[in-house]
């Protein structure tokens, strides 16, 4: 591992104040730390924003919750209001990781983490998002878990990462809104949003500016409805998404469906807020008819690679079982 | 190099540290507690897990310098006072490991694990407390491999406690 100098931040601002080229914020370092031991990340300076005080959890007055980036994911997952009104967020953090990375995780950081794709793990592999113009090896490689959706294989700077989280994808779907501090300023910026398509700029996961700190998530009153959260993997438990979806819908007394929300995982390189599927099932009778033609919709943009195009197949299935399921 | 004040079950040790050690080096390599095994050195396995003030974690991610002021427990501070903590002692009569290697790993996530509240991802009302069934605790423990397949043994050994010790 390169050497690197680390200090503790006192608060937010002390935070964003000792940032400069090279520093990167250390939160529960789950990724960060891994990813300075293969190499890929190489700061010289670790800034640890985890004790800052952002680890609270509590209501709004509008009726939604503010939690803080320090929080960690178990405790998120774990916390009353979270289990009572936000279910898909609550099983969106259980089935990331394993109890002992939950427990270390925080919720900011999990928004940042980086890209699983091999080669971007690989320092001796060409990677356009580690190291742009160096080209992209997953386009005719080893791809089977990356992108159908929104990336750039056929561009110059191709990059058909996808984003890992499955706090993302619930908070995609829950319009979130991300409260950061940067040098100078505060703004918030809304989900989706924060995490951007690869485009002309692989390197750059999100719209954050250099020195922009995550402190705060706050969501909007939960929308009427049932909500949940699926993702499929190679194995039970302990595994990043193959798809997943977070899922919401609300159904009128006489079938008709009201408010729907549908966000997948797996498939971009951001959370991938599904609008297409989203506008054919509010109004429409709820019925697998009116989900399975959401699901075509919105996979209808898909451009599987090579190898992966089981992905168009599986999300598809996986957007209209979900709702189907929730409007039982 | 920065100072570091970490307790390790119950001793307190003042360090000085290069800020890339691992909890996982500080622990084998410094202070010669080589119970917790180094596994992957990726987060990925478990072997290195241990408790941190009270909850379940792998060294192997943490930073000692990042945890100056925390409390440690490895697999050598399970047992009080020579009595093997209940885990172990039924790992032993369940037959709960072939090589051992994944073992104190296993037991620091159990012991952890058993202290955690809340529902699981395969829980299916979230607002309860669930029963600890053999299907959650697969669930709860999946952050620890075992090369060696003693899964059905460990979830048994688990198992014959939950009852007892679940808060």
């Amino acid at each position: 591992m390169r050497t690197f100098t680390y200090t503790r931040a006192r608060h937010a601002s002390d935070a964003v104040a000792r940032f400069r080229t090279g520093t990167a914020y250390l939160g529960g370092g789950t990724n960060l730390v891994d990813l300075m031991r293969l190499g890929v990340a190489t700061p010289d300076q670790l800034v640890d924003v985890s004790r800052l005080p952002h680890d609270q959890v509590e209501p709004t007055p509008g009726g939604g919750l503010r939690i803080g980036a320090a929080v960690r994911n178990s405790d998120l997952a774990a916390h009353p209001l979270v289990r009572a009104d936000y279910p898909m967020l609550a099983r969106a953090l259980l089935s990331g990781a394993s109890g002992q990375i939950r427990n270390m995780a925080t919720v900011g950081g999990n928004l940042l983490q980086r890209t699983r794709c091999a080669y971007f793990q690989d320092t001796l592999m060409p990677c356009n998002k580690r190291l742009p113009g160096s080209g992209c090896p997953a386009v005719d490689g080893d791809h089977e878990n990356l992108a159908i959706l929104g990336h750039s294989a056929g561009d110059e700077l191709a990059c058909v990462a996808t984003h890992p989280s499955d706090l993302a994808v619930a908070l995609t779907a829950l319009d979130a809104q991300v409260h950061v501090t940067g040098p100078g300023t505060t703004r918030v910026i809304p989900m989706p949003g924060l995490h951007r398509l690869p485009g002309a700029e692989p390197h750059r996961d999100t719209v954050l500016a250099p020195g922009e700190l995550i402190t705060a998530i706050e969501l909007p009153p939960p929308p009427p409805g049932r909500s949940t959260y699926r993702k499929v993997r190679e194995r039970a438990s302990f595994a990043f998404a193959l798809v997943s979806v977070a899922a919401l819908i609300e159904v009128a007394d006489d079938g008709t469906a009201g408010t729907c929300r549908v966000a997948l995982g797996g498939v971009a390189h951001a959370p991938w807020r599904a609008f297409s599927a989203e506008r054919t099932v509010a109004g429409a009778p709820a019925t697998a008819e009116t989900f399975a033609r959401a699901a075509a919709a919105e996979l209808s943009q898909a451009a599987p690679l090579a190898r992966n195009g089981y992905k168009v197949t599986l999300a598809r299935n996986l957007i209209a079982a979900t709702l189907e399921e929730l409007s039982r | 190099m920065n100072e570091v004040t970490i307790g390790v079950n119950g001793v307190l040790h003042r360090l000085t540290v290069d800020p890339r050690t691992s909890l996982l080096d500080l622990l084998r390599e410094r202070l010669g507690l080589t119970g917790t095994k180094k596994g992957c050195d990726h987060g990925q396995c478990g072997a290195c897990t241990v408790l941190i003030d009270g909850r379940r974690a792998n060294a192997c991610l943490a930073l000692a310098v990042a945890h100056d002021g925390a409390a440690v427990t490895t697999v050598e501070g399970l047992a009080a006072n020579g009595d093997l903590h209940p885990l172990q002692d039924a790992f032993i009569r369940h037959d709960a490991f072939q090589c051992g290697y994944c073992t104190p790993g296993q037991l620091c996530s159990a012991a952890g694990m058993l202290g955690e509240s809340g529902p699981s991802a395969i829980t299916a009302d979230l607002e309860t407390e669930p029963a600890l069934t053999p299907g959650e605790i697969r669930e709860r423990m999946s952050g620890n491999l075992c090369r060696c397949g003693a899964y059905v043994n460990i979830v048994r050994a688990i198992g014959e406690i939950t009852e007892t010790a679940r808060p």
